[in-house]
């Protein structure tokens, strides 16, 4: 057990640390010289060379990569992530600012997906074969092949624009949140509703299912009670590992509805070219999700002593 | 050296062939794909207008027999754009999706064939990708290589070739200890050899199956790239760039932004349906379980 700790440890460190070197060397891939451009896109016209000499010397872009990465990664781990090169604000301060706008649409996006999939997957697996089940796997077919950036649109012309229900965008209230979580927990509604389908079949054929329907248990009470509990277990986990999913839809829906958040954070400073932003940005996202994934692993054991022992199939 | 689980390339196709004939969601899905396929070849062909073709007297008009999706803010023909989108945005997809799967294939035979210190190094690598929000990633790299089609391949290529490399590694690993395969390595035969006629054959359905699955999500990413405009720049015709161009006109001339949506989730349905159906008729257990129940 403590063999298997330590090699899970020493697995993420490594993981971290390609994490940070490649979020550090984004900025190397830019054609050219990364403070020619950087200093381009900021005035909109060509820098003279003192000027790319001195924007070097100051971010100190003259040493070897290997220099520049440990001095950027020893200030990261103090929370230093450097200084936004067009806002006069630290990158954790736009990261602070950003994050609750994100994690609130995050929340609310998760809670609309819970509120459709969960009873459209167990309606699907109890009626399985019929037109309720084939409806629900067109729907969950459907809820997946939609462009998310597309889906906001016609929800703002539909509830926005013509029925005059929601606002248009922004944030601040709660109205301001219902078309774009719903936006982004279609998708997400989705992918569960075929998860919990799949998970209901397999309870719904276990022998304890079988064993209360035959002490005369009401259908109703199998369902909910003894078949559903169990089969939200891996129901939890994905929800958990959607993180990321979450992140890349922020991007787009964030842009749509124009709220603010770490997606929008990141789209502004790629198109200004603001790597330390940019950095800051996609090591939170990263880091979350290998953060999310360890708390998923821990949360599935402590739901299902099973994984623990060994013992599930 | 027989082995009731060895598998020839040959055997792939005799083994395909009556599942895919048989299965609904590739006849669809299948179906759906193939009809884009022809519209995006032969389209630009037939159609009687040019995709960047302005004509200011006769902007944001309504859809009409003319025009049968209306035109745009420049008098454009939306369906003549959205043909010639169709071939963008479908060779956009197959492109990253091809490279993806080349790049995962040989990183996931690396890992199971060269032992286990490049085994560790390159499945670290693996989770290093896989941590990364794809498009998050993908955005990124588009970014800093600056805005055009082929940054959006080049990135949607980059973020999606880790699940390849896993799932060619995983079969592998299943079969690299057979008595064919040891057989194979004892009477002498190369490894390159030994990977193309032993290994590789076992790998494509679950390949397969994964590049269809993941050609619907590759879509949606570089409309979505496209959309924030890293991807396709104006005039050229591609989806994403068409509901970025209509975006401002969402009440004045709704079609601008509906088409190429309709578009899109169209391809993915299509596409969706064909993944779902190969995997359903594809995988290895599937088969196993109904010639077992055959037998």
């Amino acid at each position: 057990m403590l063999r298997a700790l330590f090699v899970r440890l020493g697995s993420l460190s490594s993981v971290l640390v390609g994490i940070s070197l490649l979020t550090y060397g984004f900025v190397f891939l830019t054609p050219g010289d990364p403070a020619y451009t950087i200093l381009r896109a900021q005035r909109q016209s060509p820098p003279s060379d003192a000027e790319v000499a001195s924007f070097r010397a100051e971010h100190g872009l003259d040493d070897p990569f290997l220099v520049q990465y440990v001095s950027w990664l020893t200030d990261a781990l103090q929370g230093d992530l450097g200084m936004s090169y067009y806002q006069s604000e630290s990158v954790t301060s736009l990261l602070l600012a950003s994050l609750p706008n994100t994690l609130e649409l995050a929340l609310a996006a998760t809670a609309v997906s819970l509120v459709l999939a969960v009873p459209l997957g167990v309606l699907s697996a109890v009626h399985r074969d019929t037109w309720i089940d084939r409806t629900s796997r067109i729907v969950a077919l459907v809820g997946v092949s939609i462009p998310n950036f597309w889906l906001g649109y016609v929800l703002l012309l539909v509830c926005s624009l013509w029925l005059g229900l929601t606002p248009v965008g922004g944030t601040g209230t709660p109205g301001h949140l219902v078309l774009p979580a719903v936006t982004l927990g279609t998708g997400m509604a989705a992918i569960i509703t075929r998860l919990v389908r799949t998970s209901m079949l397999e309870v719904l054929e276990a022998d304890y299912v079988d064993t209360a329907r035959s002490k005369g248990v009401r259908e109703r009470l199998v369902i909910y009670k003894h078949a559903l509990r169990n089969a939200l277990i891996p129901v939890v986990t994905i929800v958990g590992l959607q993180f990321g999913y979450v992140i890349n839809g922020a991007v787009i829906v964030e842009t749509v509805f124009q709220r603010p958040g770490l997606g929008t954070l990141l789209v502004d400073a790629v198109f200004a070219r603001d790597y330390p932003v940019v950095q800051g940005v996609v090591l939170v996202t990263a880091v979350g999700v290998i953060g999310t994934n360890q708390l998923v692993d821990l949360a599935y054991v402590a739901l299902d002593p099973r994984v623990e022992r060994g013992d599930r199939s | 050296m027989s082995d009731r689980n060895r598998l020839e390339w040959r055997d792939c196709l005799d083994r395909w062939r009556p599942e895919i004939r048989t299965n609904a969601a590739i006849r669809v899905g299948g179906g759906t794909v193939g009809l884009l396929a022809i519209v995006a070849l032969v389209g630009p062909h037939v159609s009687p207008y040019e995709p960047t073709a302005q004509a200011l007297g006769s902007r944001l008009q309504g859809p009409s027999i003319a025009h049968p999706l209306g035109t745009d803010a420049l008098g454009r023909d939306v369906a003549t754009r959205l043909v010639y989108g169709a071939r963008v945005s479908l060779a956009l997809a197959v492109a990253a999706t091809t490279i993806r799967v080349v790049i995962g294939t040989t990183i996931g035979l690396l890992a199971a064939t060269c032992g286990r210190f490049v085994d560790a190094l390159l499945m670290r690598l693996v989770d290093v990708q896989l941590a990364f929000p794809g498009l998050v990633f993908a955005l990124v790299i588009a970014g800093v290589l600056g805005p055009s089609l082929r940054n959006v391949v080049i990135a949607l290529s980059v973020v999606g070739w880790a699940s390849y490399a896993r799932v060619v590694r995983g079969s592998v690993l299943a079969i690299r200890d057979r008595s064919f395969v040891q057989s194979s390595k004892l009477y002498g035969t190369p490894r390159r050899r030994l990977v193309r006629r032993h290994l590789l054959p076992h790998v494509v359905s679950p390949v397969l199956v994964l590049a269809t699955l993941n050609l619907g999500t590759v879509v949606l990413a570089a409309a979505g790239l496209s959309y924030l405009g890293l991807g396709a720049q104006p005039p050229t015709a591609e989806w994403g760039t068409m509901i970025a161009g209509g975006r401002n006109y969402l009440r004045a001339a709704p079609w601008l932004v509906t088409a190429p949506g309709v578009a899109i989730m169209l391809t993915v349905i299509g596409v969706n349906l064909l993944g779902d159906g190969l995997r359903d008729a594809l995988d290895p257990d599937h088969l196993d379980d109904r010639e077992r129940r055959r037998t």
